[in-house]
């Protein structure tokens, strides 16, 4: 059973991300125990919790890099890695679950820029692989998405030139190229030097404004009380409370949540 | 007896050696160590070179005049053109095949990875100069190669003592022995490559014949190259193995000439000085192919 309380989407706006009763393990190791969780269209959940309560796989399970053992995922509606056809669910196979990967996009903690590509081909090379799209076109969104994460000039530099939180920024760019439904962040500042977690959490506070739908993993309390639309707190592979960040920041009603934030905070 | 023993108490004033100290650091000089051992080593070391360059020069037993007759003499050039061509199918032939080992060794089947592992046991375990007089005795064993279905009717076929020659028996040799050897470089530089990079392609939907052609594999260079350069040098200093099988490569030709004129030792060096040219354009080559693979990298 769940204690976690699902608040329902406003009438009119369905969920962009449904996760229903969603188990994985690892091994002998469970690290998702049924999770139930809705994020709807323009809304930013921002997913809190200790090291190991799944926080991460949860995530990762979205896009369909890790499977879910049971349980189902949907985004826009779409069933996330299988087909339904009457009461079986199809594995999809890889070329489709790449597919339904370019509508998601996912920042990584350590950014996994391509370090062979300079920066502008590391933006273009999904655009181009991926959805086909010309040449002309993708190289003027990719130079305006650089401008918006204030790396202009930086088109030519090879990754490994940039520091942290540029190297950041270019990932995010890279993942709005692909004009993404969703956007997941994995930890994004915790591979940051502190100075440079700021710039990193400005461009993600930007994107929020203009009703970007995302869900981001972080250990930033300050950052999800200003961002975010729903807080979610996990233990244990569960989701133990979730609500708006003055709920569930300032009066959490769990142990569990009050001796986790009074550490972190 | 104590075996630590304390400063000697120094019941006058302070002694001071030397000029008062500077309070400017960089005003004082900086002596450096000396290395006088060093000194004595290269001068051993240049006597002995200079004995051996004297002993180049002027022993009439290396046969200079010989050495130039024959160096750029039609026969040798013309081994020298077929040495090239076994090392460039060996090599070609050799890891194309190699990539498919690897990316079999890589594979999620373990039916396919078995045989890949198989495959490179077997041609590593054999030596390489008995496996070329096997296929060189290839009609011994199979006269003929029918083409069509399987353990079913054939097509068409071959006579086996006319398709495989010495030469592509050789060949196939060559590359079959490389290919085990390419296989496990290849594997190499593919897990080389850090496996945040796969998952990024993977997150952004790029199709996985890109994945591997655009991420993976010029990632995969870098630690690829400096091996396989290895592995080519050393295929084509291994071709001279091929001259068991009497075909006209540098070293054959250079035994066939003297075995006729006598004259072992500068023909020896005909073929070392080609070797040694050979080897060091593959070497610059080498050079810049791994610059062009280095963009990006810090090191």
């Amino acid at each position: 059973m769940s204690t976690a309380t699902t608040p329902a989407p406003p009438a009119g706006t369905r969920p962009m991300v449904e996760v229903r009763a969603v188990h994985k393990s690892f091994g002998a190791l469970e690290v998702l125990r049924g999770i139930d969780l809705q994020v709807r269209t323009g809304e930013v959940a921002v997913v809190l919790g200790p090291s190991g309560s799944g926080k991460s796989t949860l995530l990762r399970t979205i896009n369909h890099l890790e499977k879910v053992d049971s349980g189902r995922i949907s985004v826009d509606g779409a069933l996330v890695g299988y087909r339904r056809s009457g009461d079986k669910l199809y594995e999809l196979r890889e070329r489709e679950i790449l597919k339904q990967r370019t509508h998601i996009g996912f920042v990584f903690q350590n950014f996994n820029l391509f370090p062979h590509l300079t920066v502008l081909d590391n933006i273009t090379e999904a655009p181009l692989a991926a959805l086909r799209r010309p040449r002309k076109d993708v190289l003027a969104t990719a130079r305006a998405l650089l401008d918006r994460v204030g790396l202009a000039d930086k088109a030519d530099a090879y990754p490994r030139q940039l520091s942290g939180g540029q190297q950041q920024r270019v990932a995010i760019a890279r993942a709005l190229a692909l004009e993404p439904k969703l956007l997941l962040f994995d930890e994004p500042t915790s591979a940051l030097d502190p100075e440079l977690v700021g710039e990193v959490l400005a461009v993600i506070k930007d994107l929020a404004r203009q009703g970007t739908t995302m869900i981001v993993v972080t250990h930033e309390i300050g950052f999800a009380r200003e961002v975010a639309d729903t807080v979610v707190f996990m233990d244990g592979g569960r989701i133990v409370e979730q609500g708006p960040p003055g709920q569930v920041l300032d009066h959490p009603r769990h142990e569990r949540t009050k001796s986790f934030l009074s550490k972190v905070l | 007896m104590p075996l630590t023993s304390d400063p000697p108490l120094d019941r006058t004033a302070p002694r001071r050696t030397g000029p008062p100290a500077d309070d400017d650091p960089a005003a004082l000089k900086v002596v450096p160590v000396r290395h006088p051992w060093r000194w004595a080593a290269i001068v051993v070391t240049a006597v002995l070179l200079a004995q051996f360059a004297h002993g180049l020069l002027t022993n009439p037993a290396w046969e200079w005049g010989v050495f130039a007759q024959f160096f750029t003499a039609e026969t040798v050039v013309r081994a020298v053109w077929v040495t090239l061509q076994l090392t460039v199918y060996g090599t070609v032939l050799g890891f194309a095949l190699g990539i498919v080992l690897a990316f079999m060794r890589l594979s999620a089947s373990p039916f396919l990875r078995a045989v890949a592992f198989g495959y490179i046991w077997a041609f590593r375990s054999i030596p390489l100069i008995v496996q070329l007089l096997f296929w060189f005795n290839l009609a011994y064993l199979y006269k003929r190669l029918d083409f069509g279905i399987p353990f079913g009717p054939g097509f068409f076929s071959f006579d086996t003592m006319g398709l495989v020659g010495a030469m592509s028996a050789a060949v196939l040799g060559l590359a079959l022995h490389q290919a085990a050897y390419a296989a496990e470089i290849v594997r190499g530089g593919v897990l080389a490559v850090d496996g945040g990079q796969l998952e990024a392609a993977a997150a952004l939907g790029i199709p996985r014949p890109r994945q591997l052609r655009r991420i993976v594999l010029p990632q995969a260079m870098r630690a690829i190259l400096p091996n396989a350069a290895n592995e080519v040098i050393s295929l084509f200093k291994g071709t001279s193995i091929v001259s068991v099988m009497a075909i006209g490569e540098l070293f054959y030709q250079v035994q066939v000439i003297y075995g006729r004129n006598g004259r072992v030792v500068p023909l020896l060096m005909v073929a070392t000085a080609w070797y040694v040219l050979l080897t060091t354009v593959l070497s610059v080559l080498q050079h810049y192919v791994e610059r062009h693979f280095a963009k990006g990298a810090t090191r």
